[in-house]
């Protein structure tokens, strides 16, 4: 490799009457420091930038996607072109390191899934995606929980070697019940929070440390939501936090609707 | 414009890097370029990622559990 040829990255499509789209990302740094520009095609605009081979090519990928801080940098101003455009109208992002070697096999792509690109475009019109995540949160001492008395009814247990044990065993019931109070939560939230959703798609929980949580995470959701019941869903969420006591529910978005674009999340396969 | 959480550049300071890149890996419309790698190779960076993170955290069961909803 001499010099650093310059390949093409494609953050997203639009629809081809979206003449916001240039407006939108001007400004914006786009991956590897280069600013965004369009290719239109079919009817359709397609969202790009010209980055280095040396950086972006097939071997620099494959080494680079491994470290995280590059990762972390690349996704996050593929993100923010995308957020960007999305402030403007619908986008359809494209999967990270979608790359081409010329404005040519953008074009090619516009035309050869028009169709594709449109349904997608039809799907999430409108419509914003939402991120939900619980908590399992942790059991509060089952001494202190009214809901957990070690001491029944019938008046306190017996010596002190006795009481510790049935206070161990309360502890450890607790904090298995807790558990499953955690998992039973999560599935109702996930449920609810579905019938103000068009679609929605689960993703595997984070680890904690990551997640940047003490507590495990037990659920982890994707909702594509219209704009009009925006409201509603962030209402609903926060009602449904408030009834349960076992989890946690953070909320996230409005997001580009990542997770409703792909393979097998289109329309007719929800 | 400057509504907390709606405004896209403060929204991307703010936004956790693991949401992101659950998004980023495992949504958008997938197409193979002239350059990309395989479909395969983005997975294996999600795989290696994940190992990674869970090792550190030895949290399996949480996503063992999650199975269930999938």
């Amino acid at each position: 490799m001499t010099a650093d040829g310059s390949l093409v990255w494609m953050y997203g499509v639009t629809r081809g009457d979206f003449e916001a789209v240039a407006d939108g990302v001007a400004g914006v740094g786009g991956v590897g420091g280069s600013p965004p520009r369009t290719i239109t095609a079919a009817g359709l605009t397609a969202i790009v930038g010209d980055v280095g081979d040396r950086e972006y090519g097939e071997a620099a990928l494959r080494r680079n996607l491994e470290d995280l801080d590059w990762l972390a940098r690349t996704a996050r101003a593929h993100h923010a072109v995308l957020e960007a455009v999305a402030g403007r109208g619908s986008v359809v992002p494209m999967r990270l390191t979608t790359l081409f070697a010329s404005d040519a096999g953008v074009t090619g792509t516009l035309q050869e899934r028009a169709d594709d690109f449109r349904r997608a475009l039809s799907l999430i019109s409108a419509r914003s995606e939402w991120g939900v995540k619980a908590y399992a949160v942790k059991p509060s001492d089952p001494v202190a929980d009214p809901g957990h008395q070690v001491a029944g009814p019938e008046g306190p247990a017996a010596g002190p070697g006795a009481a510790y044990l049935q206070r161990r065993r309360a502890q450890l019931t607790a904090s298995k019940d807790a558990r499953s109070e955690a998992l039973a939560s999560a599935r109702t939230v996930y449920a609810e929070l579905s019938r103000f959703a068009v679609t929605s798609r689960l993703y595997p929980p984070q680890a904690s440390d990551l997640a940047g949580q003490q507590t495990p995470m037990v659920l982890n959701a994707a909702y594509l939501v219209a704009d009009e019941r925006a409201d509603e869903f962030a209402a609903a969420t926060a009602g449904l936090t408030a009834r349960h006591r076992f989890v946690e529910l953070t909320l996230t978005g409005p997001w580009p609707a990542y997770s409703f674009v792909g393979e097998g999340d289109g329309p007719g396969q929800r | 414009m400057t509504v907390p959480g709606y405004d896209p550049v403060v929204q991307g300071e703010r936004i956790a890097l693991v949401d992101l890149l659950d998004r980023v890996l495992a949504g958008g419309v997938v197409i193979v370029g002239d350059i990309t790698l395989s479909i395969a190779e983005v997975d294996l960076v999600r795989v290696s990622l994940r190992a990674l993170v869970t090792s550190i955290s030895g949290l399996m069961e949480a996503m063992d559990d999650s199975q269930e909803y999938g």
